[in-house]
């Protein structure tokens, strides 16, 4: 029997690794450029996302960081601890997606996401987040005025709520395994704070397609209200006469009510809600009334105390 | 340190004496353990502190860690007795102090943790806190409690109250315990996942004495 024994590889033959990396990245953006070319209708390629800036809602603040936004969520589908959403929804597949719009509509319509994608000219717009629980950011959200949509299926006379409703598939999103809310999750707006420019149809955050963690493909985004009323990964959107039950109105009806607009004057049952803290900043800030967004509002709250919306 | 301990115990075994007793030699062996061990969520809280790795919220990180882990040695403290029942182990008993003052120890640090680095010395804001805020009101309560457990824990304080008036003072324990989990019951959003598991232990160490105490009194 013979054997071979193996050369050692002299460092000539090596690859220097500049080059190895350098082939790594032709190849990625030859594949790239390859997809761009196939698709030339798509906004998005290698979940990159354009839009132009929106110049009214461009929000000063600093950004709260991206490894911040996209790795401290709640997001109770994929598990109850902030780290959990992350980690948990690498297995969310986004893509077929389509949404149901029914209800009180004259023109019910099932949209697939690439058409949702080209529906209106794609907008950044930075907005404040704050979260019930008294943390906040400031976020690079991409998307269009959900209004946009709303006209497309044109409401009935009927048509006063507007329910959303998100995923709902154990295998893909194990924390509904649990029982710590009733899936699917809902959420709901009034119909006249649904059609308000500011409420959001959000299919990114900083330049990309929102990351799984974050509601991908698509959620609502509504920044004078509570985290917990802009859902995440929603598959229908129904327009109702009466007003929905939301899962965390389910979950705790003394501390979540329908409005829920953020409020420092109206605390939650178990903690003051007067201040918040910014994340990456050391001290509170003061919260402020309807998240900073009172000038764009509050007509919508008009003639009555605002403080009576629960 | 694994290997340390695994020697130590087969030291113990291979001397020949029985688990009932250990001598003063790997008692004080056993305490430098536990004692090291017991340091090990801090330490792992200083790494990630030093190494920026606390997360997106590092305020609400510490306090969740400090929090959890006095609630977990204030539970281990309180086993000390029904594992010393079940086992006879009387060594046990000399691992007691130091694991209660450990959970004064994560609660000093749970509630500096909320004093500085969450309010910043805001007395108003805290106050208001404690008046109004019933998951405040009840930790505030279970933490002030163990002062007096810790201070009276010396061996010349022990011998100053004398043993009958220092276990009475003690039962307090079972109070800080008590309030401490419905402390963490009363903050959770909704899941209840963890504060379930404290209850449980918590019942079940507790209804342990309540067990013995009626064998005692009926002399079954």
């Amino acid at each position: 029997m013979k054997y071979y024994k193996n050369k050692p590889i002299s460092s000539s033959e090596i690859t220097p690794s500049y080059l190895f990396y350098a082939r790594r990245k032709f190849m990625q953006l030859a594949g790239g450029a390859t997809l761009a070319a196939i698709m030339p209708s798509t906004v998005w390629a290698n979940d990159k996302l354009s839009a132009s800036q929106n110049v009214t809602y461009n929000l000063k603040d600093e950004l709260t960081p991206y490894k911040d936004v996209t790795s401290y969520n709640n997001f109770y589908e994929f598990g109850t601890s902030k780290e959990d959403p992350a980690k948990n929804a690498k297995g969310l597949k986004t893509r077929p997606w389509s949404i149901v719009v029914d209800g009180e509509v004259k023109k019910p319509k099932t949209f697939d996401i690439e058409e949702l994608l080209k529906m209106a000219p794609l907008e950044e717009r930075i907005y404040r987040f704050r979260c019930v629980e008294a943390w906040s950011m400031v976020i690079p959200w991409i998307g269009f005025p959900l209004n946009e949509l709303i006209k497309q299926v044109e409401p009935t006379g009927n048509a006063k709520f507007v329910e959303f409703i998100s995923l709902h598939d154990q295998e893909q999103m194990p924390g509904q395994k649990s029982s710590v809310l009733e899936w699917p999750y809902r959420e709901g707006l009034r119909i006249d704070e649904a059609m308000h420019p500011l409420t959001l149809l959000t299919m990114g955050l900083y330049g990309e397609l929102l990351p799984n963690q974050n509601g991908a493909p698509v959620r609502v985004v509504v920044p004078w209200k509570y985290g917990f009323k802009s859902p995440k990964s929603i598959v229908r959107i129904r327009f109702t006469e009466s007003q929905p039950v939301s899962s965390w109105m389910q979950a705790g009806p003394n501390e979540y009510g329908f409005y829920s607009n953020v409020n420092p004057d109206i605390d939650h049952a178990r903690w003051s809600q007067a201040k918040e803290r910014r994340i990456g900043e050391f001290f509170k800030r003061k919260t402020l009334l309807l998240n900073g967004y009172a000038e764009e509002v509050a007509q919508l709250y008009a003639g009555t105390d605002i403080n009576s919306y629960f | 340190m694994l290997s340390y301990m695994r020697a130590q115990i087969s030291i113990a075994i291979f001397d020949k004496m029985s688990f009932k007793n250990l001598s003063d030699k790997v008692i004080a062996r056993v305490k430098i353990i536990v004692f090291l061990l017991a340091f090990m969520p801090l330490d792992k809280l200083l790494l990630y502190a030093y190494l920026n790795n606390l997360g997106a919220n590092p305020i609400e990180k510490i306090t969740r860690v400090t929090g959890y882990w006095a609630l977990f040695f204030l539970l281990i403290t309180l086993a000390i007795t029904p594992i010393r029942r079940l086992t006879k182990w009387l060594w046990v008993m000399r691992l007691r102090r130091m694991l209660g003052l450990f959970a004064f120890f994560y609660g000093f640090l749970h509630f500096l943790t909320y004093l500085i680095l969450d309010q910043f010395f805001d007395c108003e804001a805290i106050l208001k806190d404690i008046i109004k805020r019933p998951y405040i009101t009840i930790g505030f309560f279970a933490f002030v409690l163990m002062i007096p457990l810790a201070i009276t824990s010396t061996d010349s304080l022990i011998r100053r109250l004398g043993g009958k008036r220092w276990r009475f003072l003690h039962r307090l324990v079972y109070l800080t315990a008590i309030a401490g989990v419905i402390h963490y019951w009363w903050l959770v959003k909704k899941d209840l996942t963890e504060p379930i598991i404290f209850a449980v232990v918590l019942t079940t160490l507790l209804g342990v004495r309540v067990f013995y105490g009626l064998k005692s009194i009926y002399k079954v």
